[in-house]
Parts: C-alpha cells; structure tokens; sequence
C-alpha cells in the first residue's frame, strides 16, 4: 500500500516567522504604550503596569531595537508567500459577496474549519488586513523616527503630527485582530496545535 | 568653568528640598526600569529556550549595543543635504513649549556682559567668545518643527550664526568625529560632526525675532532641525571638537546618542 501524499498546511517558515511576529508585536506594542504616556495623544494613558521598559529612555530602547525584528520578520514573511505563491493560493480570490456570505455562516455557526487548507473568506480578508496593517506601522513608524531623511513617506501620511495618529490607530486595528484572532483560536484549538507543531494534509 | 548663576536667597534646607524633589522620581524611575526588565528577561528566556536565567545586565547590554548599532544606521541615513521642512510664520506654536529636566523658575541666568564661549579641543583658534561677536557674524533665520523624544512636536522660530560659518571661523578640524557641548544648566551633550556642518544647524542666538530668552536657552542654544530636542543643548558655554565619544546627560541615562529625526 502506497502512502498517500500529504500537505504542510503550516510549514517551519511560516510557524517561525508566526512566533517571532508575535512576540515582535507584543514587545512593540507594550514598549509602545510606554512611549505613548510620556506625552499622551489623547485623553488617557495606559496603566503602567502593562508597559515594557520602566521609563521612556527604556521603552524606546525596546522599541528600536525591536522594531527591526518586526520589519525584516515581516518582509521575509511577505516574499516566501509572495515568491512561494501561497499568497495567491491561500488568500484569493477574495470578494465583499464571498467575505458577507462566509460572514453569515459564521454567524450561524456553519461555517467549518474542518480543513485547514482552506481559508474562508473572512480569514482571508482578516489576515490580508493585518498584514497591511503592520505595514502601515512599519512606514507610520519610519515617518516618526526619521521625518527629515524620509520626506516622501512624510507627505504621504500628511507630516509628523499626522503619522502619530495614523501609528496609533494602527496600533489599535492591529489590537482588534488580535482579540479577534484569540477568540477564533480558543474556538478552533486545533489551529494553535497545527502553529505550533504543524500539520500535514491529505493532498 | 564658574557659572554665573542668580538665585533668590538660596539657603541649605531649601537647597536640600529642591534636590530630593528633582532626585526622588528618578530613583523611582531606574528601580522600577530595573524591576520590569528582570521580569521580562524570565519571560524572555523562558519563551526563548526555555534554559536558565540570566542577569538583567545582559538585557541592559543587549539593548545599549541595538542602540549603538541604530546610531550606526541614522549616521548612515543621514542626508547632509536634506533640509527639513520650514513652515510660515503663521504656524509657529504660542506659546512655545518649555522643556528641560528642570522647572522653568530653575533655568540658569546667564550674565551677558561677563559671557564667554569656551572653544576647545581640535580647533585652530582657541580663543574665547564674547556675545556681541557672535551677533556680529552673518545670522540666518529659521522656522523649524522642534520634535521631542515623549513624541510632541512644536514649530518655532529661531536665529543666530550658521554652526558651519562658526566652526570654520575657529579652524575647526571638520574630519573630526564629535562636537560636544558644556552647558550652564549642567546639561551636556554631542552630536556627530555631519551634522553640525548641516545648513539648517543654527548656534541660535535668537527666538521669534528678539534675544534668546532665558528660558529658551539665553545666550545660546543649538538649534538643529534634524535632532529631537534633547539634542539640542541650551545655555551653551563651552563647545568642544574631539574624536573621543563624550555622550550626553540624557544619552548616558539610555536615550540614543545620534537622536536623528
């Protein structure tokens, strides 16, 4: 009897590049939040006791130091999806028609995980997003920390004070997934089992 | 250096209140710093390799070195010739920010009669300077955003002696690495030598058109647009050329020395 040819539906370089983004993005936000109460956009701060690096000089070490972890994470991730053609396997094709009706489903409670292969349509939409997301933290941030030496990326999120804005609502819609993303993983915990350890399908 | 500092009848007990107030928060500060970056070095390592701990001193080591290796990459990124936007003198900030590790009422008064800048290190002419000879060179005006490391920024508007016209006139060696900077508010810092030949570095001696007030650094401060604030040290009295890093009052607390924007 001949075996079956499987699929890794979570391959190494993706659970890597998973994980460091993850633990890029929990020090980048909470060092973040440090940096942010030292002179509060809006009309609060974070307490803190969930911030990272105990004073601002601190914070800001944590994140210039990690913010480099995040972006090169991120860019290798982009090309092995992009080269590798998952990107347009996984994540497309991908309409408001098919995102509302997956919606739906999920609502009602039909909508399977049974195989992991297969992005729904709102997974689709919802990780396309992030990944626009993080960029859009990535160039915001580079505005923030180099304004003079990036003066194209500066006009393009309308100057210093407007990129503050934009990083941190970014921050916050990346929050969003998060939450989002945790409750589907306590929902489907076999998806956690599969990032961790991977996971093979029948091809 | 003497400074020639003014105060409303200074005594001992009110000197003693005065610094346990400036002091105490930043004791507060570095044991709290310290205490989170114990306990993320546990989490760190047990979720790195899940082996023993080791001392936070390793943490601290690593993140000075990332530091270190960022001054690298802004020296590298550094355009000499990229100016920073300049605004119209309707956008200027009013009132504009004061900022320093110290209450407004505690800046330095600075005497302008018996003012001296000290010149030092590799420079061809190490004599002093007196006020009126610096407001005799060429000035140049600028209207700059002013960005400040908590993430604040502000627009104004100051004057004073291209810094590049000033190191010229003292015969600086301008291959030197640093310039560095002594302050009567016993603030110092340096900057790398690309950027004090910037256009837009100003020794500036004015601001918004009148002298440089006390508050803003009177007699001078440098003014370099393409800096956060804490690198741009006010009541300046001594300037120094040197090749040896002589880091600063914020950057040997942990802020990043090249501090570019």
């Amino acid at each position: 009897m001949s075996q079956q040819p499987t699929v890794s539906t979570h391959p190494r370089w993706l659970r890597l590049t998973h994980w460091l983004n993850a633990l890029a993005v929990l020090v980048m936000v909470t060092s973040g939040w440090r940096i942010y109460n030292a002179s509060p956009l809006y009309d609060f701060s974070f307490p803190a006791s969930i911030t990272l690096g105990g004073w601002l000089g601190g914070a800001l070490q944590w994140h210039f130091a990690v913010m480099w972890l995040l972006a090169f994470n991120g860019l290798i991730y982009l090309l092995v999806n992009l080269f590798s053609g998952r990107l347009s396997r996984r994540f497309f094709p991908l309409s408001p028609k098919g995102v509302g009706h997956d919606l739906l489903a999920a609502f009602r409670g039909k909508l399977g995980h049974a195989d992991l292969r297969q992005y729904n349509q709102v997974q689709r939409l919802a990780y396309l997003f992030v990944m626009l997301d993080i960029a859009l933290l990535v160039v915001s941030g580079l505005v923030l920390w180099k304004s003079v030496q990036f003066p194209l990326l500066r006009e393009l999120l309308g100057g210093y004070e407007t990129a503050r804005h934009v990083h941190f609502i970014a921050m916050a819609l990346l929050l969003g997934f998060v939450a989002v993303h945790l409750v589907m993983v306590a929902l489907v915990p076999k998806t956690l089992v599969a990032m961790l350890f991977g996971h093979k399908e029948p091809l | 250096m003497k400074k020639p500092i003014q105060g409303p009848g200074l005594d001992e007990t009110s000197i003693l209140a005065d610094a346990r107030k400036i002091i105490a928060p930043q004791i507060e500060d570095r044991s709290r710093r310290s205490f989170l970056l114990r306990g993320l070095t546990l989490g760190g390592v047990a979720m790195l390799s899940g082996c023993n701990l080791t001392d936070n001193d390793s943490v601290e080591t690593a993140l000075s070195s990332m530091s270190r290796f960022n001054d690298r990459v802004q020296g590298w990124l550094f355009n000499p010739n990229a100016l920073a936007p300049t605004y119209p003198a309707s956008m200027i900030t009013r009132p504009f920010p004061f900022n320093a590790f110290y209450g407004i009422d505690e800046a330095p008064s600075v005497e302008a009669d018996s003012y001296r800048l000290e010149v030092t290190g590799l420079v061809a002419d190490k004599r002093s300077w007196r006020l009126e000879e610096l407001r005799a060179m060429a000035q140049t005006e600028q209207i700059t955003r002013h960005i400040c490391v908590e993430g604040w920024s502000a627009i104004g508007r100051w004057g004073g002696v291209r810094f590049s016209d000033f190191l010229r006139r003292i015969g600086a060696d301008t291959d030197a690495r640093y310039v560095g900077f002594k302050c009567a508010d016993d603030y110092y810092t340096s900057i790398d030598m690309a950027t004090a030949l910037h256009a837009q570095t100003l020794l500036a001696l004015t601001y918004d058109g009148a002298v440089l007030p006390r508050e803003y650094g009177f007699p001078m401060k440098l003014r370099m647009p393409t800096k956060l604030g804490y690198k741009n040290p006010k009541h300046i009295q001594a300037i120094f050329v040197s090749n040896t890093y002589s880091g600063g009052y914020w950057e040997d607390q942990g802020y990043n020395w090249f501090g570019g924007s």
